[in-house]
């Protein structure tokens, strides 16, 4: 479903992303592992069209689709979701507003009716059940005023909502208690399906526990170092970082 | 930033839909002011003695003054002997019915979207049709006059009623108040009348709307509403010009008088032809509005949404000279292409517990500039007195500007006065966001303008809000590639 091939992306004078290849397909879910300032939130951004980047090289395949030739607002509607690592406040817009413009931005543009009334209300309460999250927070306005935490889940919510074919999740774990953690994975893993791939970046293994990936990779210097099944988040933990010198290294001579 | 300039771009572009000029016939003086013309427009209006002496008095005041000078508005100087000061559509004398309105004059209210037949009005909004210099008909009369309410053009009224109108005429707005306020009092064409009688509830909403349409003439009405002892009102008012090159001068003023346990609320969307993308024309608005809350526990709230004028200079104040009164000023100003805006409000506090809130949102775009100029004034003697105010500005583009100028006074020490104030940028990280989950780049700026005007719309009639929010919207139609 997405297909990543030596992309390249700068900001400004500096490149960030420095050849980056990967394939996700339908029905998996990868994590993206990585230090900080690595490269990771510039790749989901690159991917959801982000305009700070300039993209060098490359190329990225969506559903057959030229991916970095959309609108950002295209792809949200051809299925592309973005979970912020820091989601952004829209004062006086409430939750319940906003979520039902959003859904039907993107029916219109796939030719479908708009969302009633009804269906959207009752949809709203199911998956606010699935996470845990009080309706009143709907009629506030977009995450002002929110906790680091309620944030996150609100990501997850929308993301619930808006159903993605693509979900891209940047650090949506950081921030969460114990509990909240044990729910938004819930969340996620209720959007596992046969048609949905799911990018995870995150620094922590625990979340992984909860949401099993097919496959975790190393993002490091705007480079994927390394990629394994789940055991390789075991193995970062464990050892940290420092263990992958020897790896890009021995990527770097190849 | 790339999608910055694309949002100046949709900003400067908007389009103005009301632009269009209507073709009818009309009575109009030569350009120029003089004591000649002032007795002219009187005669014309077959006033009485007094009022054309009222006018003699306020034209000769206006002679000794000199235009305002600080605001924070440029201009080029306005000459006022180009303009002209009468100008009305030729029709027959005396108006019966709907039937005697020229359809011409219908078809144009009906494009503004104000249809003037009654059963295809909102069944709860009186209209008062100011075309030009003259009323052209008000609707749903003998309704409002079963409860007592008179609602009919101000020179009806001087004929009618002429011993309120000489009563409260100028009473909160003296001839002698400021140079705009002087020049209307002298030629005042036309506007609009309102007398709510002791204890009546106004079953429905008045309105009157002012539509510009002949060419280098002057707009200069003046509306009247005074709510008697436990009465209340709701008033709202709309305005619309077509596009001209040259700059057309609108100067009116409103005087509310609230007595004992009365309530008005005022409502304004203010749409006047802003002047095209490269700041050629638009209307300069000086606009003197001011309520006085006479009696106990009254209240005024003012209500604005300023999208038009190439100039808005205006500034509803309420006097709050009874005990426990209370002064609202809720307004949106919004600042596009090379508009500028100096508005605000002034709160005067006599009576003891008073209160007063203001909430301003300022919305700037293109090389717009938007001013807040507000005053808050505690008097001696009014023991309790509270004010609040809040004033939010938000930038869009970085060509725009963004200015607040509070004034406080406070004389009595049990007095309380709050300001708060903030400007913020229409972000691009907000912009994404919003697109990201699946909306157009103009809705995401219109849902965050709209979000950020929600206090002021949440205060605005029903039927008003669906308006503002229209107006705010930018058209993108294709300007962002
Ligand atoms: N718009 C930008 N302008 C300049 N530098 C940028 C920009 N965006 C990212 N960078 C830089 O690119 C590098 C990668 O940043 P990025 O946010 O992708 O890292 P990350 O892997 O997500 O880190 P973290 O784990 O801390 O979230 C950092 O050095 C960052 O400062
Ligand atoms: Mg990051």
């Amino acid at each position: 479903m997405l297909e990543i091939k030596n992309l390249h992306a700068r900001s400004e004078d500096t490149e960030i992303l420095k050849g980056i290849n990967l394939t996700v397909n339908a029905g998996e879910v990868h994590a993206i592992m990585g230090p900080n300032g690595s490269g990771k939130s510039t790749l989901a951004h690159v991917l959801a069209g982000r305009e700070d980047y300039e993209i060098t090289e490359g190329e990225v395949t969506y559903e057959g689709k030229d991916l970095l030739d959309m609108e950002i607002e295209e792809r949200a509607a051809e299925g592309v979701f973005l979970a912020y690592q820091y989601p952004v406040e829209i004062s006086g817009v409430s939750n319940k507003y906003f979520l039902k413009a959003a859904i039907n931005s993107i029916r219109k543009h796939n030719d479908q009716p708009l969302i009633s009334r009804g269906d959207f209300v009752a949809m709203l309460k199911e998956k606010l059940a699935l996470l845990g999250m009080d309706k009143s927070m709907m009629d506030r306005s977009v995450n002002e005023g929110f906790s680091g935490g309620e944030k996150k889940r609100n990501e997850i919510l929308q993301m619930a909502m808006l159903e993605p074919k693509l979900a891209i999740l940047d650090e949506t774990d950081s921030g969460l208690d114990i509990d909240a953690l044990k729910i938004v994975s819930q969340g996620v893993n209720a959007l596992r399906s046969p048609e949905r791939g799911i990018i995870v970046v995150t620094h922590y293994q625990r979340l992984l526990e909860y949401i099993v990936p097919d496959k975790v990779h190393v993002l490091a210097g705007g480079k994927i170092v390394r990629s394994g099944d789940k055991s390789l988040a075991l193995e970062l933990e464990d050892k940290g970082y420092s263990f992958l010198s020897e790896g890009a290294e021995a990527i770097a001579a190849n | 930033m790339s999608s910055e300039n694309a949002l100046l771009e949709e900003y400067a572009q908007r389009e103005y839909e009301h632009g269009f000029i209507t073709d009818i016939e009309a009575d109009s003086i030569p350009a120029g002011l003089s004591e000649e013309v002032v007795r002219l427009i009187s005669q014309k209006k077959n006033e009485p003695e007094w009022l054309l002496e009222w006018r003699l008095k306020a034209y000769r005041h206006w002679l000794t003054l000199e235009e305002p000078k600080w605001h924070n508005v440029k201009y080029p100087p306005i000459d006022y002997q180009a303009s002209v000061y009468y100008s009305a559509p030729v029709q027959k004398p005396k108006l019966n019915s709907l039937d005697e309105v020229d359809p011409v004059l219908l078809e144009t209210y009906e494009k503004l979207g104000i249809p003037l037949e009654e059963q295809k009005m909102l069944a709860n909004v009186a209209v008062d049709a100011v075309f030009d210099s003259v009323s052209i008909v008000t609707t749903f009369r003998e309704t409002l006059e079963k409860h007592g309410v008179i609602f009919c053009p101000f020179s009806e009224a001087v004929h009618r009623f002429p011993e309120l109108v000489q009563k409260y005429l100028g009473s909160v707005v003296p001839y002698s108040d400021n140079f705009f306020a002087s020049l209307n009092s002298a030629v005042f064409s036309d506007g609009s009348f309102c007398y709510i009688p002791k204890g009546v509830r106004c079953p429905m909403e008045l309105s009157t709307y002012f539509r510009i349409n002949a060419q280098n003439t002057g707009q200069f009405e003046r509306t009247l509403i005074v709510a008697e002892e436990g009465s209340y009102v709701s008033y709202l008012e709309g305005c619309t010009a077509p596009k001209r090159d040259e700059n057309q001068l609108h100067a009116a003023v409103v005087e509310l008088v609230a007595m004992e346990d009365a309530q008005i609320k005022y409502s304004t969307v203010q749409n006047w032809y802003p002047g095209d993308s490269e700041g050629k024309g638009g209307i300069y608005n000086f606009v003197t509005k001011r309520g006085a809350c006479r009696g106990d526990n009254s209240q005024i709230s003012w209500t604005q949404v300023e999208t038009g004028s190439a100039i808005t200079w205006k500034y509803p104040s309420v006097i709050l000279q009874g005990d426990n009164s209370v002064g609202e000023f809720y307004s949106v100003a919004v600042t596009a292409n090379h508009q500028q805006a100096d508005t605000g409000t002034k709160m005067i506090h006599i009576g003891k517990n008073t209160k007063s809130t203001i909430i301003s949102k300022g919305i700037s775009a293109g090389v717009g500039q938007n001013s807040y100029r507000g005053e808050v004034k505690i008097m001696k003697g009014a023991t309790n007195a509270r004010n609040f105010s809040q004033c939010d500005s938000l930038l869009i583009g970085d060509k725009c500007g963004a200015h607040t100028f509070p004034y406080i006074e406070v004389r009595n020490t049990t007095g309380k006065v709050e300001h708060e104030a903030s400007t913020s940028k229409v972000g691009e990280d907000q912009i994404y966001y919003l697109r990201q989950r699946g909306l157009p780049t103009e809705d995401a700026v219109n849902m965050i303008v709209n979000g950020f005007c929600k206090e002021v719309y949440d205060v605005l009639p029903m039927e008003f809000a669906v308006e503002a929010r229209k107006l705010l919207n930018v058209s993108l139609e294709g300007s962002v590639g």
